[in-house]
């Protein structure tokens, strides 16, 4: 059973490690802007002309470069177990009287922080320059993005318990994170992917989240909401199970 | 009961390297137990299995009470451990490792506060407490680390190579709160450490340990009488065959013109050796120490084909000189 203490003690660390790594922060700035104006603007434009809604192609493609982003970000933050099993804080508690359930928590929250940090620069720049949105817009965009980076958070952080290096995890990571991206309709609708490829972008939970943010901020939708979020959560809690498993196998790495 | 207790515990790596082999050990509660031995002889890894942080490949072991394989958490509420290699956060300050170290182990705010006021005390830390540890020593992060260990009283604590790299008077420190752990508190300690003088200091039994087995065990004073009491080298012109059958010699060895003696109870056979001997150019007197022992033992193991003497002949050649 996961302890709360255990939970906000890790949860903790990482947000003060976090704090004090100035590339983390700056990174958390400067990539979102990037994504929003250079993907949105000039390279994607041709690829959908006929985005339909207020806003253009880049309304479109905002609630997909804002799961991007976060799915970036959290998935990477997997790579850092693979660090801090070679040094520094892993092994003090892995030593200590915490279940592995509260330290995968605990990790889980740290990395959910960090990804809704960057989700919230987004979505604060979007609402100003690209799509109004009201606060209760907000609030509902913020709540799906938690969900979907408990999900992406808990898949980076099986990949770094499971693998043992940076190399291992970055080429798993390309065979994982691109085609995730890729195939959930985030920068072109789903219905525009050829036949055969339908059935890869109905098993790929960031489907449902680009679509229950599209639905939350733009009003289109593919698939009724509540399908969205359930899908996602049975997605969460799955990978969730699987974390724990892994995280009870870890072992200190000399 | 032994509060641990190790019964044939292996730990192997890959096909090749058995680190821990076939290991049996008991240390009674409240015990100070040394594991002395040469780089690579398993040390670690057998703190590393008691904690709980690698799975043992065979056999079985307990702490406080609890089975190592079977009850990991419960083994963990009870342990403590300081590690040989730094595993203190470069990017939190010294208080805000304690800090979360306390909340990992459940204290409370004011009991954690109370404690973190008191370790960084006892390690000298309490001017840089608020410095992000990326700025301390070297010696100054391995005094966090043992303040950290020791924080939240546990019943067993683990001292991997504790004083190694610190200046001698933060050893010294180190060396009394240990003693006065142990002395107020009954917690009982494995220590590992290839500081001889520190082993005998702090341990009130030692094992000496070598290519994954413990190959000799006992207190300080047991295993140096093991060798004799006593060592006396002779520098001239020395008949080592009279020597040696005199009663109260154990052994007797010769290199460039030095005769080392080992014997019991220097003060009051030393005449009776020199009369035996005749004129020497000159004389010197020591206590056997745990040294002494444990070039006897791991010298046997690492050279066996120097056979019995082997060890001797060493501590003739490395003279009075050691480390
Ligand atoms: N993770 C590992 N993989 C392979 N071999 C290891 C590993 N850790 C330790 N060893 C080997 O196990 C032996 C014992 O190491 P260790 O327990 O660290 O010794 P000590 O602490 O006494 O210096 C050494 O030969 C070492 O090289
Ligand atoms: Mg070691």
């Amino acid at each position: 059973m996961p302890e709360l203490h255990g939970i906000y003690a890790v949860w903790k660390r990482e947000l003060l490690v976090y704090i004090r790594e100035k590339e983390r922060v700056i990174g958390s700035f400067v990539s979102p802007l990037l994504w929003l104006f250079v993907f949105g603007s000039g390279i994607g434009g041709g690829m959908y002309a006929g985005a339909s809604g207020s806003g253009g192609y880049q309304a479109f493609i905002f609630p997909g470069i804002l799961t991007m982003s976060v799915l970036f970000v959290s998935m990477f933050y997997g790579l850092y177990i693979i660090w801090d099993r070679k040094l520094d804080f892993l092994k003090e508690v892995l030593v200590a009287p915490v279940s592995r359930s509260s330290i995968f928590l605990g990790k889980v929250s740290g990395g959910m922080t960090d990804s809704l940090i960057q989700g919230v620069i987004i979505l604060v720049i979007g609402a100003f320059l690209i799509v109004p949105i009201s606060p209760l817009q907000f609030v509902g965009t913020l709540l799906v993005l938690a969900l979907l980076t408990f999900f992406t958070t808990s898949l980076g952080l099986i990949m770094g318990a499971n693998l043992h290096s940076q190399e291992g995890f970055a080429l798993v990571m390309n065979f994982v994170m691109w085609p995730m991206f890729f195939f959930s309709g985030a920068l072109f609708p789903v219905s525009q992917l050829p036949s055969y490829f339908e059935p890869i972008s109905l098993a790929n939970p960031v489907t449902y989240a680009v679509d229950a943010l599209r639905t939350i901020i733009l009003g289109q939708s593919l698939f009724p909401f509540y399908l969205d979020i359930a899908i996602l959560s049975v997605f969460s809690f799955l990978a969730a199970v699987l974390g724990v498993i892994s995280f009870g196998h870890l072992q200190q790495a000399k | 009961m032994a509060i641990i207790s190790c019964k044939s515990l292996t730990k192997q790596y890959g096909a090749k390297v058995l680190a821990v082999d076939k290991l049996d050990l008991d240390i009674e509660e409240g015990e100070v137990f040394g594991l002395l031995g040469p780089n690579g002889a398993g040390k670690t890894t057998t703190i590393s299995m008691l904690c709980t942080l690698i799975h043992s490949t065979s056999g079985q072991a307990s702490v406080a009470g609890f089975d190592i394989k079977k009850q990991p958490s419960k083994v963990r509420q009870n342990i403590g451990i300081v590690f040989q290699e730094p595993s203190v956060d470069d990017l939190l300050s010294g208080r805000e490792n304690l800090e979360l170290h306390g909340m990992l182990y459940g204290m409370k705010e004011q009991d954690r506060n109370a404690r973190i006021g008191e370790m960084l005390e006892l390690v000298g830390l309490t001017d840089r407490a608020n410095d992000l540890v990326r700025e301390y020593s070297g010696g100054m992060r391995r005094r966090l680390e043992i303040a950290r260990g020791l924080m939240h009283r546990p019943k067993v604590l683990f001292l991997d190579e504790p004083t190694l790299g610190l200046d001698p008077q933060s050893r010294t420190h180190i060396w009394d709160y240990i003693r006065r752990l142990s002395k107020e508190h009954g917690t009982t300690m494995v220590l590992t450490t290839h500081y001889m003088e520190e082993a005998d200091l702090l341990c009130n039994r030692i094992g000496i340990m070598d290519l994954g087995k413990i190959i000799a065990l006992g207190t300080p004073r047991e295993l140096k009488s093991k060798i004799g009491e006593d060592i006396v080298r002779l520098r001239g012109a020395v008949d080592a065959d009279k020597i040696r059958k005199l009663k109260f010699v154990r052994k007797a060895a010769q290199e460039d013109g030095i005769t080392t003696v080992a014997l019991v109870d220097a003060p009051v056979n030393l005449q009776a050796l020199l009369k035996v001997v005749g004129r020497v150019d000159s004389v010197e007197v020591r206590e056997v120490t745990l040294n002494d022992v444990f070039l006897h033992y791991t010298g046997k193991e690492i050279h066996k084909e120097e056979g019995e003497g082997g060890w001797f002949e060493r501590v003739a050649r490395s003279g009075g000189n050691r480390a």
